[in-house]
């Protein structure tokens, strides 16, 4: 949490350098962007229109920005080997197969959606749609945004260019890193307001315990 | 409490022990086989250290991308410069005739190189991306000779381990170790797009280390030195990015 928290407020100064996107190999302020983000930069060379340069956060942005993905990456890799060995994905994030199909989402949109209570398999497991987003999360996204912002490192891609040439070029793969991390915020976003709306610390003492107290329990 | 079984306490504790034993060895391993940047003494100097030994280990050999001359960007940008100091107005209006290249630090035969010597090493060419750290790039042909050729010529002492690289400009210099320094795309840049490197693009002489960042690559070079060490230039950090504030390595 704290390693995303810090990526994403350090990938949002580094994007301030260059508040422009484009695809393909190359892109510069001499050439057409795919589009742009309506805000002043933080370097005078970028035609932003707006006359007004922010302050360059950029080198500390950028050490805390790599050394933030080392942490998650190297915990990631830890819950992904212990999630596998304890057959926690399989177990609680795959959903069994009765659920797998468009009417169980639908049906678990309804009840979020009529703020029905858990049910009592609910507040101990996850629901379907539950279990989609995190899987989603967890084996798309995450290797996703890894993939394209390893991308972008020239060293890298010197020993492994395909890293690079099967994303369309240094230029999509940085526009599609900005895309996935803005994915990944969206989850986060929904995720904590879920969290919150179900009532905060109870949630969050579950997450790190494993216990869930109920009502049921405390009496 | 409870819930923790013996079982589970041992292993929990054999693998932190494990984990820190194998923590030990491998800072004593990284020291050894100079997998440490020199600007590794910072809240960021694990981070830092990371990349840089990881990517060594991966990249040692390995080719930056080069282009099809079709992919060569129309529009190259040609980062700003700080307005150019006396010295380098002098040269640009004598034409770069009297341009020395120093060669000195752990070396047979230190040396004072004018353009047209560093005309008689073997040129090559190669189209390859420059890449900013602020996200933006382009695509261009460069003309020069390896800069091992030159280190060859010269005679580098087998101790060297890294070679500094000193702008005209004052305060801009960087270093890089010896896979850098050695590595066959590491160009002294003479020429750009089948014309001479212009002064915005760091004309007469730049060293382009394609591998890693723009910054890295120096414009306007008068100096270069091969040390073992980086502890007395500057601040020890390495360049003269860390003591702006940016990382040393920039391979990223």
């Amino acid at each position: 949490m704290i390693s995303f928290l810090a990526l994403l407020t350090t990938g949002v100064e580094i994007v301030i350098s260059h508040p422009r996107f484009y695809w393909g190999e190359t892109g510069n302020s001499g050439t057409a962007p795919l589009f742009k983000i309506p805000i002043p930069s933080s370097r005078d060379t970028v035609p932003t229109g707006y006359n007004y340069v922010m302050p360059d956060q950029n080198g500390w942005s950028r050490y805390l920005h790599f050394e933030a993905a080392w942490v998650l990456v190297l915990t990631g890799f830890v819950y992904v080997v212990a999630g596998l060995c304890t057959a926690h994905f399989r177990r609680n994030l795959l959903p069994p197969p009765a659920e797998r199909k468009w009417r169980a989402l639908l049906e678990v949109f309804k009840n979020y959606l009529r703020r029905a209570p858990p049910n009592a398999a609910e507040s101990h497991s996850y629901n379907v749609v539950q279990r989609t987003a995190y899987l989603s999360v967890i084996f798309v996204l995450f290797p996703l945004v890894i993939w394209t912002g390893l991308a972008l490192s020239p060293a890298f891609d010197s020993a492994v260019p395909a890293a690079v040439n099967l994303l369309g070029g240094r230029q999509s793969a940085r526009t599609l890193h900005f895309f996935i991390s803005g994915f990944l915020v969206a989850f986060l976003v929904v995720h904590i307001t879920m969290i919150v709306l179900a009532g905060f610390w109870q949630r969050v003492t579950a997450m790190i315990t494993g216990r869930v107290a109920t009502h049921l329990e405390r009496t | 409490m409870s819930n923790i079984s013996r079982r589970k306490l041992i292993t929990t504790g054999l693998v932190a022990t494990a984990g820190v034993a194998g923590l030990a060895t491998a800072s004593r391993l990284a020291l050894n086989y100079g997998l440490i940047p020199p600007d590794s003494g910072s809240l960021y100097g694990p981070g830092e250290t990371l990349t840089y030994a990881a990517q060594r280990l991966l990249t040692r050999h390995s080719l930056a991308r080069e282009f099809p001359r079709s992919m060569i960007s129309k529009v190259p940008f040609a980062n700003e410069t700080a307005p150019p100091n006396e010295a380098f107005k002098h040269h640009q209006a004598a034409g770069f005739s009297d341009w020395r290249l120093t060669v000195d630090g752990m070396v047979a035969t230190p040396a004072s190189l004018s353009l047209s010597d560093l005309r008689t090493f073997p040129v090559n060419n190669q189209i390859t991306e420059v890449v900013c750290e602020e996200g933006w790039s382009y695509i261009a042909e460069w003309i020069g000779t390896p800069l091992v050729n030159v280190l060859n010529a010269i005679g580098v002492l087998p101790q060297a381990r890294y070679i500094v690289y000193f702008s005209i400009e004052p305060d801009w210099w960087e270093s890089i170790d010896m896979a850098d320094a050695l590595h066959p795309q590491t160009f002294l840049t003479l020429g750009m797009n089948d014309g001479d490197l212009p002064v915005s693009f760091g004309g007469p002489l730049r060293l382009r280390v394609p591998r890693q960042l723009g910054y890295k690559s120096v414009k306007y070079i008068t100096r270069i030195t091969a040390t073992d060490s980086l502890k007395h230039f500057g601040k020890g950090l390495g360049s003269a990015s860390p003591e702006a504030g940016y990382a040393w390595y920039a391979g990223i």
